[in-house]
Parts: C-alpha cells; structure tokens; sequence
C-alpha cells in the first residue's frame, strides 16, 4: 500500500510532450486508446466473471450490481458526505504538508550542512510506512480529526521535503557557476536559478504526496471514523453489503487516479523544459 | 587590427594550486603566470589537457582567488565575478527553463535594465547572432550550434569588456564550429570586445588569434606566444590552407608537441599511483 513512498522517485523524468505539436498529439491519442482497452477489458472481466459464476457472486459481484449500488449511495447523498470528509481530510493534510515541506526543504536544501544532516534521518522517515505509526498518532492525538489529518500530513511531508531538498541540491553547478559569473550571489541567485532549476523535481515530491496523502487517509477512516470513504468500505463489509463495499472501492479509486491525474499534469506543466 | 596598445587585463604572477586525494601535497595547477592582454585584443590560449587554461580563465573571471600573484583588470585587481567580463562555457550553461531571449535577458535583468530596455536588446543581440527568429524557443529545441549561439548571445547582451570563452566550440561539429568561427571574428570586429579564448584546436587558434599564448604541462605556465595575424586570404581562398596559416600551424604544433607527451605521461603516471 505504502510502496509509492519507498521511493524517493527524483529520477522520474516526465514524459516527452513538447516537441513537436501535432505529431506527439496523434501518438498521445493512440496511447490514450491503448491505455484505455486495458482498462475496459479490466472492467468488462468484472463484468462476465462472477456472471459466468466463476467465482462467488456473494463476494465479487458484478460491475453492474456494483454500480447499482453506488447509484443508490450517491442519490441517497451518503456517498456525497463520505467524498466530501474523506476530501476534506486528505487535502488539508496534503495542503499543510506542501505549506510545511516545501519553504522547509528550500531551507535545508540551500544549507548543505543542515541536508547533509538530516538527509539519512528523512530516509529512515520516508522508508517507514506512515500506517506502522498510526497507533502512536492514535494514541498522543485522540482518534478524532486532528490525529487523522495529522498522519497525513506526515505521510504527505517525507516526499515533498526530500524531493525539494534533493531537488535544490542537486541544480546542474554549471549553471551556478554561470550565473555567479554574472555577478549573481545569495538571494538572487536561489531566486534566479536554484528555485526555478529545482521546481520540476519539487513537484515530483508533491505528486507523490497526493498519492500519499489518499493512500493514508483510507486507512485511518478504517480505524475509528464515522464517516469518510474508508469508514464507508469498512462499515459496508460489516454489515455484509457487498455491492456497497465495491461502490466504496471504486470511488476511492476514481478519486486516486484523478488526483494523480490532475498533480501529474501540474508536474509535466512546470517541467517542459526538462524534456531533453 | 588594434591600433592601441593599452593593457585591459594583467596576469602577475599568478599561481593556482588544488588539494588531492592521491598525492599528500597539493598539486600546482598553474604556476608563475604572467601575461598582458591589450584592450581589443583576440587571445587564444592552447596548452595540453589538464594544464589550467580554465583555471586561468576562472581566476580571471573572478570565479575563483589565485593562491599567489594576482589577475588586474583596466589596472585594478579584481575581486569577484563582474558584468565587465563575459563568459562562454563549453556546456553552453542555458537557463533550460528560459527561452532564448529570456537567456538573453538574465544579464540585462541582473544589471538593472527595464523590461522593454531588455527586450530590445535581446532581440538585436540575437540578430547579431542570426537568431532573430528563435527567440522563444527553448533550449531543448535547439541545435548545439543555436544553443552556443545563444550562449555568446547572453554574454554579449550587456556589453562586457571582456569576453572569456572556455573551448566554446569544442562540442559542436566540424561545420558549425566553422560557421560560428567566422562570426565570432565579425562580431569581434564589430564589437571591439576583448576576447580570451581557450582551445584545444591549433587551427582554431590561429584562424581565430592575433596572438596565441602556449601553455606548458602542469603546472601550466606561459611557453611561449606565437603571433598569428595573417593578412586576409584572397576572395574565394580557403583562409586555413595558406601557406603562411600552415607556417604558423606547424610552429604551434612543434611548441605543443613536447607538451602534450609530457601531460600524457602525467596523467598515465597519475593513474597508476591512484590505482596502486
């Protein structure tokens, strides 16, 4: 569940898409179709398999009774509630992450000192999984809002501040190096070249936040919550309604892949000139 | 071409020494330097690898502070890098996240230039360059003969004294180092810029000097200078296949010769210590 925060991912260079126009856009719309044959042939597996009865209907239902239910749940409005918690928490959490993790890894990033320090406390933080310490959260924080938002924050936190740390870190010196020929020192010189040469890596740290962020949040709402996504799939399989559960599952996944969807397009955004 | 004779940069006795990992000592990379370059002149510097040409030219550009002696510029010493001398790196050293004019523009912004002053500007030192036309491209988009280009462009834009250009062309292929030879020299003509070149290329040297200073194998010292003006070849002759070009060719190879057999034996010798 956690593997996407195993890697500090710095290396992830976004996809080529500025060259040339027209052409990268007819090769986009082929790869766009491609990708999504795989995802139909997914569903409609879904679809056949517990009709043909293949496995037990009971505990996979098909997708159409799936959506069934998750057209009750949303025109009953409990889905809505859940969707807007479950938001609620994740963002704030992955908002005051960024707020927190990108001055402050700016900061380190721009004394070696303090990065050479912290860098192999922050890989122990990263290679942790955020869940491993939800009891602590739970038991200094309470199991209410704060404690939960408080985990997503410090599982959003790790990737954002070790990517922007690397990030400043690692600006190509001859650009330093040209820029200082300028005459160009301190200040002005991280507002001119560091900060912008840094931003495609800070921004590989804030995708792989969102997904943190989402990742974390389903588990807390698992433990101790009244509502929210997470309470939703496990409340549903409590009380044996499985269509229910899978409703719950697939939103969460629909919301995942949009969140990334959204961050990635941000990341490619202020990364153009990266493509080499 | 130069009528006056007035000294733009004084090289006195300068020394630059590096500590190893290998060797207990520190290893002298250039030694008891001393030279003048007159305002409005076009030096090359040749030497064999490793010999501190671009240490030389780092120490006057103000990128790093001589052990010993000291690098005066229009008579007085200097003290850190400065808009009064440009310089051109091998690795063109673009802003990848800014087009070619806003490349351009860096040193107009860091001298102070208004928004519409800078703009100006650009775009003629970009004619001056023949890239009127690629002024938004960024550099992923262009050539490594545009990039340089754009590179010398940058350098020129807030009219330096001194251009210092560190093997500028020695990425680029044989026809395009040919062509942006060719305008350097006008550029040069037209500008009056001082320029120090550094190059490994004898025929570069003596295509582009009017004097050529060789260098000795670390430490690096003056050998000797060779003066390279030549009077212009006849319309439609290949300028590089004089008899008088040859003449002075072959002298540089002869000073060079010795030079580059002795560096060679250096680094081997180095190598095998580093192994054993």
């Amino acid at each position: 569940m956690t593997s996407t925060l195993e890697k500090p991912a710095t290396t992830t260079a976004p996809s080529a898409t500025a060259a040339a126009p027209a052409k990268t856009r007819r090769r986009f719309n082929r790869k766009w179709i491609t990708s999504w044959i795989g995802v139909a042939v997914l569903l409609a597996a879904w679809q056949i398999v517990p009709s043909l009865g293949l496995v037990e209907r009971t505990f996979l239902p098909p997708l159409t009774d799936v959506l069934h239910a998750w057209w009750g749940l949303a025109s009953g409005g409990e889905l809505w509630t859940d969707i807007h918690v479950s938001l609620q928490r994740s963002l704030s959490g992955f908002g005051i992450a960024l707020g927190v993790g990108i001055p402050l890894g700016l900061l380190i990033g721009w004394y070696p000192i303090a990065a050479e320090l912290l860098s192999p406390v922050m890989a122990i933080f990263l290679n942790t999984a955020a869940i491993a310490l939800l009891p602590v959260f739970t038991l200094i924080l309470g199991i209410g809002e704060t404690s939960k938002i408080s985990i997503i924050v410090y599982a959003s936190l790790w990737p954002v501040l070790y990517n922007t740390i690397s990030g400043v870190r690692n600006v190509d010196p001859l650009l330093v190096k040209s820029a200082r020929s300028l005459g160009v020192r301190n200040l002005r010189l991280f507002q001119k070249v560091i900060l912008p040469a840094a931003v495609p890596t800070i921004f590989t740290g804030v995708r792989l936040a969102g997904a943190a962020s989402i990742l974390v949040l389903i588990t807390t709402e698992m433990v101790g919550a009244k509502a929210g996504l997470g309470y939703l799939i496990l409340n549903s399989q409590f009380n044996f309604q499985i269509p229910q559960m899978y409703a719950g599952i697939l939103t969460v996944s629909v919301i995942g892949v949009a969140f990334n969807y959204l961050l990635l397009s941000l990341e490619r955004r202020f990364s153009t000139w990266r493509t080499a | 071409m130069t009528a006056t004779t007035e000294v733009k940069i004084s090289v006195r006795d300068v020394a630059k020494t590096f500590p190893v990992r290998t060797a207990p000592a520190q290893i002298a990379a250039i030694d008891g330097v001393s030279f003048d370059v007159r305002r409005g002149e076009f030096l090359v510097l040749v030497g064999p690898s490793g010999c501190g040409k671009s240490t030389l030219l780092d120490l006057i550009a103000g990128l790093t502070t001589p052990a010993a002696g000291e690098v005066l510029v229009d008579g007085r010493p200097i003290t850190g890098p400065g808009l009064d001398r440009g310089v051109v790196f091998q690795q063109y050293a673009l802003f990848p996240w800014r087009t070619a004019q806003a490349n351009v523009e860096f040193g107009l912004e860091v001298k102070g230039f208004n928004r519409r002053q800078r703009a100006e500007r650009a775009r003629a030192v970009l004619d001056l360059v023949g890239l009127e036309q690629f002024g938004d491209r960024y550099p992923h988009q262009l050539s490594g003969g545009m990039k340089q280009r754009v590179a010398i462009a940058r350098s020129l834009a807030y009219e330096p004294d001194v251009l210092l250009m560190d093997e500028p062309y020695a990425a680029l292929d044989a026809q395009t180092r040919e062509s942006l030879q060719e305008e350097l020299l006008r550029i040069w003509r037209r500008t009056g810029t001082t320029i120090v070149f550094i190059t490994h290329g004898i025929d570069e040297a003596v295509y582009l000097g009017e004097r050529v200073a060789v260098m000795t194998s670390r430490p690096g010292r003056i050998k000797q200078f060779v003066d390279v003006r030549l009077d212009d070849p006849e319309p439609g002759e290949d300028p590089r296949s004089t008899p008088a070009f040859m003449a002075k060719r072959h002298e540089i190879w002869n000073l060079l010769h010795d030079e580059v057999l002795r560096a060679a034996d250096l680094e081997t010798r180095e190598r095998l210590n580093e192994v054993a």
